[in-house]
């Protein structure tokens, strides 16, 4: 059984044409990425509690929550939750608050806190408490500054990498390319209404990391056939790269995205955002790959590539 | 060659059993408390525990000590009869300025106030300016200072939350002016927030000749124990700092909780020198800019122990010798951020990682060998062995580990068999183009090498990204997965090499099961 592998994703000998759809890879990828800075501005993303600031309080009750109930304990203590909810079973119930305005608002936030908590228990005796954050103001907006900084630094650092190891072209269509995977990220984040928060920014910078991986492999193959077949036209050249590293882009893929599918399933309410926006990136870097970062390198260094290595 | 030397060989095999045995301490207990036992820790997420963001209003300790200044300063010049018109302190420049009474002492009110003696060095300029003597306090020596007091600061809050009993805490600077404080099982951080939220500064001032008005050299302040404003003296009489001990008692006359302090030789001296001189004005107690009483002196207090009544009850009464005994922040401090778990959904969080964690691992090693077959296996063993020697490097550093970590840990084992995928694809290109199977591994190895390192490198730099500006969890994700790449360079490019090669040199095969 172990001599020999059971299945492969394309035969060895396969060669797909793929250099005839980049103009429809292109365009849709465009396209797909122009819809999502617009889904970005309106309805934009549903900020986390580490972004916007605020309170959550998610706590579960002996029997089944009587949400009427509790909204009245709140009103009766001067509080006015942004919402009140049910999550997972009728007894969870998850109250959050955004940050009140003002002078003190810092310390009104964390006393709305103990506020949330106290009511809450006197209304419905014996529920317990799961998680209550509370998030001033200051504190968020200097989160949200890190996440932005973290995901420029390192979309800088990749492109001075690549752009060390391999040549200008590559380094300009990988970010370009990045660029287009990170804005559908963040489309399919307004649109699955998803919390942004700081787990999401490690979800956003693992796929960046992860397509990067993809793409100096597929990048790697194309400059090692630049030197091995001096004569052949680029375009020919770039689909035999995409080709020979084919089954390697679906089998890593196919492993990272096994490893994620159960944070999915079972990761609980932390992560099944955080794995199913990775879901989503490992598809759209895979395609990526091969439909976007080849393309643009054939747009970009046709004359420059094939003329350099002509000469050299 | 393809032959691995034995030297090499052993030096595989030793870092995996090295790992083994620094996972162990993880899963059985320590035989003797002497014995090094180092173990993964779980974080907040996973067992609960409130985690509080402090900050310091550094603000208030340039306020407070401008305030000192001025008092000093005015004694010096009393000390030495010098006049001054006009005493103004400026919080926003942070500065303090007088008019000499003449012209004549301004020479000699400038050298006192150069004699004055600052608190850390280069603490304040003294300067001239339109016939003013101005003193600034200095920005680099603020910071001194400052740095001095988040110092100070970190010790108090750690003795103000071993009083209350909290298992292993967590106390930490963070950034110039913030402190992180880590509570595992404490589900209900009220009371601790409420203990640091509170300055303890204790002062004995006199009252303002008229206390219901403030006059030069007066504040007003509330009265607590009869809600009123008086006029309290910024001059202090006695200070909380010279306090040895405190403790909570009921007081014999009215039956009430109250509480007794003990003061030092030099407090002791003070508060007899000032009660004996001022007997039956009224003495304010003050604590954070709150009177808590202003008795009248009846007589002269020499054995410099005392007893607060004001209106306390059990809780707050011990609540208030705890503050006490562990001493006065340098400024206040308050909660910028709060996130509190509770222990059945910290349950929850590790039984949802495991199980993720196993079924990703499990799907993995499926369809490595499905994929690969006898290779995958390998990959699957040297999977294995990745798994172990994260969890022995996080032992090892006593790491954290959160739910999101252990997301980090399943995502590197996703992302480490792509190493194994890059060399058998390109051992299986080899074997295609004719070769023979010992040169197809060779050449396989070779050049998906190359390939490995730079593919790795890019996701390294963006998890090392991600942890210099991450916090909290995020942070553990970025370090599970950098460790993460590191043990995965080590088990794909030596430890499954080194299976490969040894099969190949027992079964000697015809050709590759690739």
């Amino acid at each position: 059984m172990l001599s020999r592998p059971l299945f492969r994703f394309v035969r060895d000998d396969r060669r797909i044409n793929f250099m005839r759809g980049r103009h429809m890879g292109l365009i849709v990828s465009a396209v797909l990425s122009i819809a999502s800075v617009i889904l970005f501005f309106q309805p934009g993303l549903k900020l986390g509690l580490d972004f916007r600031g605020g309170i959550i309080v998610e706590a579960q009750t002996p029997g089944p929550a009587d949400f009427g109930k509790l909204r009245a304990a709140l009103d009766h203590a001067g509080i006015h939750p942004d919402a009140v909810q049910a999550f997972g079973s009728p007894r969870d119930v998850r109250i959050s608050i955004n940050a009140p305005e003002g002078a003190d608002r810092e310390a009104q936030t964390q006393k709305l806190v103990d506020g949330v908590k106290s009511a809450i228990s006197t209304a419905e005796p014996g529920t317990q408490v799961l998680r209550a954050d509370a998030v001033g103001a200051s504190v968020s907006s200097e989160l949200f500054r890190d996440g932005l900084l973290a995901l420029g630094f390192s979309l800088a650092m990749i492109l001075i990498y690549i752009w060390v190891r391999f040549e200008r072209e590559f380094a300009i269509s990988a970010v370009v390319t990045l660029i287009l995977d990170l804005t559908k990220t963040i489309g399919f984040l307004a649109i699955t209404r998803f919390e942004f928060d700081l787990v999401m920014v490690a979800a956003l910078l693992t796929i960046l990391g992860y397509s990067t991986n993809d793409k100096v492999v597929v990048y790697d193959r194309i400059r090692e056939n630049l030197r091995k077949y001096r004569t052949m036209p680029l375009r020919e050249l770039l689909d035999l790269s995409i080709n020979e590293t084919l089954n390697r882009t679906l089998g890593t893929s196919m492993t990272v995205f096994l490893a994620a599918l159960p944070l999915a399933l079972f990761g609980g309410s932390t992560l099944t955002g955080f794995a199913t926006v990775m879901l989503f990136g490992i598809v759209v870097g895979t395609s990526s790959s091969i439909f976007i970062a080849a393309p643009l390198l054939l747009l970009m260094g046709e004359k420059r590539l094939r003329k350099e290595t002509d000469a050299g | 060659m393809m032959y691995y030397s034995r030297l090499r060989l052993l030096g595989v095999a030793g870092i995996c059993l090295i790992g083994v045995l620094l996972c162990l301490p993880n899963f059985l207990r320590s035989p003797a408390p002497s014995m090094p036992w180092r173990q993964i820790h779980l974080g907040l997420d996973l067992r609960g525990g409130s985690y509080l963001l402090l900050q310091l209003d550094l603000k208030s300790l340039e306020h407070d000590r401008l305030q000192s200044l001025q008092d000093q300063a005015r004694q010096t010049l009393l000390d030495h009869s010098l006049g001054y018109r006009d005493f103004v302190r400026d919080d926003v420049t942070a500065s303090l300025s007088f008019a000499p009474r003449s012209d004549a002492e301004r020479d000699a009110a400038l050298k006192a106030m150069q004699s004055l003696p600052p608190v850390v060095p280069n603490e304040f300029a003294t300067s001239e300016k339109d016939g003013r003597i101005v003193l600034t306090l200095q920005h680099e020596a603020m910071l001194a200072r400052a740095r001095e007091a988040v110092a100070q600061s970190i010790e108090i809050v750690r003795r103000r939350i071993d009083a209350t009993g909290a298992i292993d805490p967590s106390i930490a600077r963070e950034g110039d002016d913030r402190i992180v404080v880590e509570l595992p099982g404490v589900s209900d951080p009220e009371r601790i927030k409420s203990l640091l939220g509170t300055t303890a500064r204790l002062t004995f001032r006199l009252l303002a000749p008229n206390p219901s008005v403030a006059s030069p050299g007066s504040t007003m302040l509330e009265d607590e124990s009869v809600h009123t404003q008086v006029a309290v003296q910024d001059h202090v009489d006695v200070d909380g700092t010279d306090l040895t001990n405190a403790g909570a008692v009921i007081d014999q006359q009215s039956g009430g909780w109250a509480v007794t302090f003990q003061l030092n030789s030099a407090g002791a001296t003070a508060f007899a020198n000032v009660t004996r001189a001022n007997v039956g004005k009224r003495f304010a107690i003050v604590l954070d800019n709150k009177v808590i009483e202003a008795p009248n002196i009846i007589s002269p207090i020499t054995a410099g122990n005392g007893q607060i009544t004001g209106g306390f009850d059990a809780r707050s009464a011990s609540d208030l010798a705890l503050l006490l005994r562990a001493g006065a922040l340098p400024a206040p401090l308050s909660v910028m951020e709060q996130r509190t778990i509770g222990p059945s959904l910290g349950a929850a969080s590790i039984h949802a990682g495991v199980i993720s964690l196993l079924t990703g691992l499990l799907l993995v090693i499926v369809f490595m060998v499905l994929f690969y077959g006898r290779f995958g296996l390998y990959a699957d063993v040297a999977l294995f062995a990745n798994l172990i020697l994260m969890v022995a490097i996080l032992s090892l550093f006593q790491a954290t580990l959160t739910l999101p970590g252990m997301a980090g840990m399943l995502l590197t084992l996703g992302m480490a068999v792509d190493a194994n995928i890059l060399i058998n694809e390109r051992i299986r290109e080899e074997v295609k183009r004719g070769r023979a199977p010992l040169q197809a591994l060779q050449a396989g190895f070779d050049r998906a090498t190359g390939t490995i390192i730079d593919s790795n490198a890019t996701a390294f730099l963006a998890h090392v990204m991600l942890f210099v500006f991450g916090t909290g969890p995020v942070r553990n994700f970025a370090l599970t997965i950098t460790i993460g790449i590191v043990t995965t360079l080590f088990t794909t490019l030596l430890l499954s090499r080194l299976l490969v090669v040894r099969w190949y040199a027992l079964a000697r095969p015809k050709e590759l099961p690739v």
